[in-house]
Order: structure tokens, then C-alpha cells, then sequence
């Protein structure tokens, strides 16, 4: 499972101000953090309060490359403040992200393929959410076709199926977990599938117990990638032993050490 | 149309082990022996870097060995009552890379040595050959934990490869390794879980998984060897994969295990072929270090290997 986390996002209170005071030790830490408890790439997002995302995004970056060569996933839906971002990486980037929406398609591809980008498509267009499987697969379609057109390798394209929290839209969950599982059926070499996994527990009053089940029963439709947050240990141990349960690793008495000693 | 190899790429790198220190890195030995290092399956030179032939210990025991069969005996002579003897001619008349000592002396049962007689030994050897050292106890827990930590301080700097810890009794060696600057043989009964486990517990005692050589356990052919082939090739596939925990090169004691097999003894030559096959079938599933005993069949194994590199 390649991970992806989460915490430096704006809209988290610490970071936030972080980015206001141009904190670079705070920012840096919690790459830091992240890394060490198994994070093999970090979420960078301004949050929705940053005034001068255009300018916050590269200086994020910057903090961030200054201590770790992780992959950063810079997470935006302006594309210029994603540019931005590229422009100032050296770490390897990944694009977070396009919809289906021919219009964004048309910006972020190229993007992506100028700066060797990788790149997370999201099943979501300017009709709304999807609010079944065929549909999630239908802009799955559009996504991949649109890559496969203007030669973006689609080993380097993630579809998200869009989590939506359980308390809002419990009867999507299974096709949620089906579409993971048929995304990859789309087309030959598979696009790989990821989601922002907290979401799922969004309003709810038991959130780490919700994540890690939900991720726990993902990981077994297929899920490479997930965003979240590599500090929960007991959501970092599910995901462990599901990896376990599925034979990709080898069991011994100490797998959850052993997995963190790779 | 010419048909495309599909190439497999892995990720994963096996460790190298260097067995012997020379006289500038603290040690005594005239030469070293380097094993591991492979990025990829056995044999499969297209596909990655192999940087180290299998290489091949001579077992050399410190007592007369008593079980050993006549056709293995009489391969040496007179020599297997003087180890010091047996071991030069090994080095000398078979040009053996390395030497794998088994204390088997200091066993209760058969001569009961004590800690100290075995550090003389161990250092009277080290004196009359200048080839690395591997060093294993008599199997006896209790007594190998008498034994190996006194073997492994007269043998301080030569950078042996020393054996073995299992499960169930690893501490006393892996203390001594550690502050001796040897190496250590991890060894698990052909069970991928424990090999695994037990490369974590050594490694969370300080010494590096860079410095740990899997005994994977072994059957001789037609005593298992298949089995044994399926765990090291898991192991391997686990490693190559990333799984740095297992990514350690494999000793295998094909002598010890192919005279074992009653159609060793069977007819003439047939104990030589019997190690022969076993040895060069482990070579096929990974081994890195062979532990041989006869030395027509570590000859010919010898040149199997060098056959097998030879454009490499």
C-alpha cells in the first residue's frame, strides 16, 4: 500500500498558522512525523483559508524538500496553485487532482506530463457526485480515455471513486468498495486505485474505528494507494495485518515490526 | 517475429556478507569470501547483478568423526584424527575457499571439551590456516552456550561466520558475535515464519540484518529438498520484493544432509553423487554458501559453479 499522509493540510489548526507565520520547523515536523510512522508520500494542501495559496503552495514545498525526498502530492483544485507547486519541487510530485471535466482534464494532463507528474483522478464532474457505480465508472472511462489520448501513462494515474462519509451515504458504501475493485478492470496496464480515506468517518462520532474498517475491507477490493493519517497506529495496524491476511507480506511473530522495519 | 524475454526487475537487494578479515582489517586471513549481493533470482544473469559465485566451506570437524561412512573416511585418510592436518589439506590439496569447524568435541556425549580447550582450538587453527572461518558448536544448546562465546573471543577480528542461534536460544551468541565482530547463522527448522522472526529478534539485539546469514534448514535429495527449495524461494521472492527482514544469503550443510540418505551408502560413488546433486540442486534455489564434506563432490561443485559463471 503506498501512503500517503495527510496532515499538512491548512484547515488542520497547527498548519494553518504554520503557513501564516511562515513556520518552517512546525511544517517540517509534521513531514517528519508522518514519515517516520510509514508515510511513503506527504498531501500538501494550503487549506481553504490561505489568502495566497499561489505563494503558500511553493513555500510548503520548499520547507518540506528541505528534509525529506518523499514524493509530495500537492493538493489543490486551482490548477495554478498545483503549477505553482511543481514549478518549486524536486521531490517526485503527484497531482491531487483532476475530475472528469473535459475542461480540467484539459489543463492537468499536460501539466502532469510537463512536470513527469503523477496524477489522481477523481470519479466526481460538474453534475455532482455520482451516486452509483456505473456512474463512478463512467467518469472512471472519461478519465482513463482522456490519459490514454494525450499519452499520460496510465500506471501513473490514480482514480479515486470518491469516499463519501457513511453517516450521509451508507448505501453507496459497497459500490464505493466495488468500484475499487472494477477501476482497474478498465484498461490494460490497470490504472491504480486510491481514495482520501477520512472522509468516510466525516461527522461521525467514532472516526479512527470507522477508517480503519473501512480501509481494512478496501485494501481486500485492491486499493493501492489511500490518503490518511500515518499516525494513527491502530489504522497504520489494520492495514498491516490486512496486507498480511492477503499474503502480500510474510508472517512472523513480530509482522507489525517487521513491516515497519522495510 | 523474435521472441521477447519478459525481464523482471525486483526492487529488493540480498545482503553481502564478507566472510574472513585480512591482516589491514584487523584479522589474520590470506583471503576473504564475499557472499550475497544478488538483486535477483538464482542463476538468472540477464535479469540483474549476481556480484558473488555460491562459494563452498570443507567441513572440518575438531574430534574423529565416529558416524562418518567409509567411503566419506577414506577420502581423507589418516588426517581426520589430526584436524590440524585434516584442515591444511583441504586448503591445501583441495584449494577450500573457507572452512566450516563444528565443534563436535565439546558435545556432552562425545568428549565433553570445555570453553577453554575449544578457544585454543579455535585459535591453534586459525594459526595453521588462512582461510575464513565458519564456526559451529556441537548442537547442544547448553554446551554451545558455553563454548561459542569462548570460540568466538580467540577468533576476535577474523570476521568468522558463527552458528547457530535459534528461536529459542540466540542471546548468548548474538552478544558474543556482536562484541567479536563476527557474523551470525540464524537457523530455522525449513519454517519461513521462524527464519523471519528470528532475523528480527537478532537484528533487535544490535546486530545488523547486513550481518546475518539464514540457515534455512535443508533435506538432502529425496529427503525433502523440494520443501526446502519452496521456503528458500519464498524467502527469496519475499526479499527481492523489499522485505528487508529476509534478505539475508542461505548456508546450506548439503554434506552433513546428503550423508544422512541411507542410497548414500548404497554403492560405491553414489555418496558423492548424492552430494553433489543436493549441492548443486540449492544451488539452483539460492544457496550462497555450501557446507560440503567429500571432497570429490565439492570438486566437482566447484567447477559446476565455474561453468555456471563463466561468462560472468
Amino acid at each position: 500500500m503506498f501512503i500517503i499522509g495527510e496532515l499538512i493540510n491548512g484547515m488542520y489548526a497547527n498548519i494553518g498558522s504554520a503557513i501564516k507565520e511562515r513556520n518552517k520547523s512546525e511544517i517540517q515536523k509534521c513531514a517528519l512525523e508522518q514519515v517516520a510512522c510509514g508515510a511513503d508520500a506527504l498531501d500538501v494542501n494550503c487549506g481553504p483559508a490561505s489568502r495566497q495559496p499561489l505563494v503558500d503552495m511553493p513555500w510548503l514545498v520548499e520547507a518540506i524538500q528541505e528534509v525529506t525526498d518523499k514524493p509530495l502530492c500537492l493538493d489543490s483544485s486551482k490548477p495554478k496553485v498545483i503549477e505553482e507547486g511543481l514549478k518549486a519541487a524536486r521531490n517526485k510530485t503527484i497531482i491531487n487532482s483532476t475530475t472528469a471535466d473535459p475542461e480540467k482534464l484539459e489543463i492537468i494532463i499536460p501539466l502532469a506530463k510537463q512536470y513527469h507528474s503523477k496524477l489522481i483522478g477523481i470519479t466526481i464532474s460538474a453534475k455532482g457526485i455520482p451516486q452509483n457505480k456505473d456512474q463512478r465508472l463512467e467518469l472512471a472511462a472519461t478519465i482513463v480515455a482522456t490519459c490514454s489520448e494525450k499519452e499520460f501513462s496510465i500506471e501513473d494515474l490514480y482514480l479515486d471513486p470518491i469516499v463519501l462519509p457513511v453517516n450521509v451515504a451508507q448505501a453507496q458504501m459497497n459500490d464505493i468498495l466495488e468500484s475499487i475493485h472494477e477501476f482497474r478492470i478498465i484498461s490494460d496496464p490497470a490504472p491504480k486505485t486510491i481514495v482520501g480515506l477520512s472522509n468516510v468517518s466525516q461527522g461521525a462520532h467514532v472516526r479512527s474505528l470507522i477508517n480503519r474498517t473501512f480501509l481494512t475491507m478496501a485494501v481486500a477490493y485492491g486499493l493501492d494507494s489511500a490518503i490518511l493519517d500515518p499516525k494513527d497506529k491502530e489504522l497504520m495496524d489494520a492495514l498491516i495485518t490486512a496486507e498480511l491476511i492477503l499474503n502480500k507480506n510474510i508472517y512472523c511473530d513480530s509482522y507489525l515490526e517487521a513491516y515497519r522495519k522495510k | 517475429m523474435a521472441t521477447q524475454l519478459v525481464l523482471e526487475k525486483w526492487p529488493g537487494l540480498i545482503s553481502t556478507v564478507t566472510l574472513g578479515a585480512k591482516k589491514e582489517e584487523g584479522g589474520s586471513r590470506a583471503t576473504t569470501v564475499k557472499i550475497g549481493g544478488e538483486n535477483t533470482l538464482p542463476l538468472l544473469f540477464n535479469e540483474g547483478n549476481i556480484p558473488n559465485k555460491p562459494a563452498i566451506a570443507f567441513e572440518v570437524w575438531d574430534i574423529p568423526p565416529e558416524d562418518w561412512p567409509e567411503e566419506l573416511t577414506k577420502a581423507y585418510g589418516k588426517v581426520l584424527n589430526d584436524p590440524f592436518a585434516w584442515a591444511d589439506k583441504c586448503v591445501n590439496e583441495y584449494k577450500a575457499q573457507a572452512l566450516c569447524l563444528r565443534m563436535q568435541g565439546t558435545h556432552p556425549d562425545f568428549g565433553d571439551k570445555g570453553a577453554q580447550e575449544a578457544a585454543k582450538f579455535v585459535s591453534a587453527l586459525l594459526k595453521k590456516v588462512n582461510v575464513p572461518l565458519v564456526i559451529t558448536g556441537s548442537g547442544d544448546d547448553a554446551k554451545d552456550n558455553l563454548i561459542l562465546p569462548a570460540c568466538s573471543e580467540a577468533a576476535k577480528g577474523e570476521r568468522c561466520l558463527i552458528g547457530s542461534a535459534v528461536q529459542d536460544n540466540y542471546k548468548t551468541l548474538v552478544a558474543s558475535v556482536l562484541a567479536d565482530g563476527h557474523s551470525i547463522i540464524a537457523e530455522s527448522p525449513i519454517d519461513i515464519n521462524i527464519a523471519k522472526q528470528l532475523n528480527i529478534l537478532i537484528s533487535d539485539m544490535g546486530l545488523s540484518l547486513e550481518r546475518i546469514v539464514i540457515n534455512p534448514t535443508i533435506g538432502a535429495l529425496g529427503y525433502g529438498l523440494e520443501y526446502a527449495y519452496s521456503i528458500m524461494e519464498r524467502a527469496r521472492l519475499a526479499a527481492l520484493s523489499g522485505d528487508k527482514t529476509l534478505a539475508s544469503p542461505f548456508i546450506c550443510f548439503a554434506g552433513q544432509e546428503a550423508w544422512r540418505a541411507k542410497e548414500a551408502k548404497a554403492a560405491p560413488d553414489q555418496g558423492i553423487i548424492w552430494e553433489v546433486i543436493t549441492a548443486t540442486s540449492l544451488i539452483q534455489s539460492g544457496a550462497d554458501l555450501l557446507v560440503m564434506r567429500h571432497p570429490a563432490a565439492a570438486v566437482k561443485v566447484a567447477k559446476y559453479i565455474d561453468s555456471l559463471f563463466i561468462n560472468k
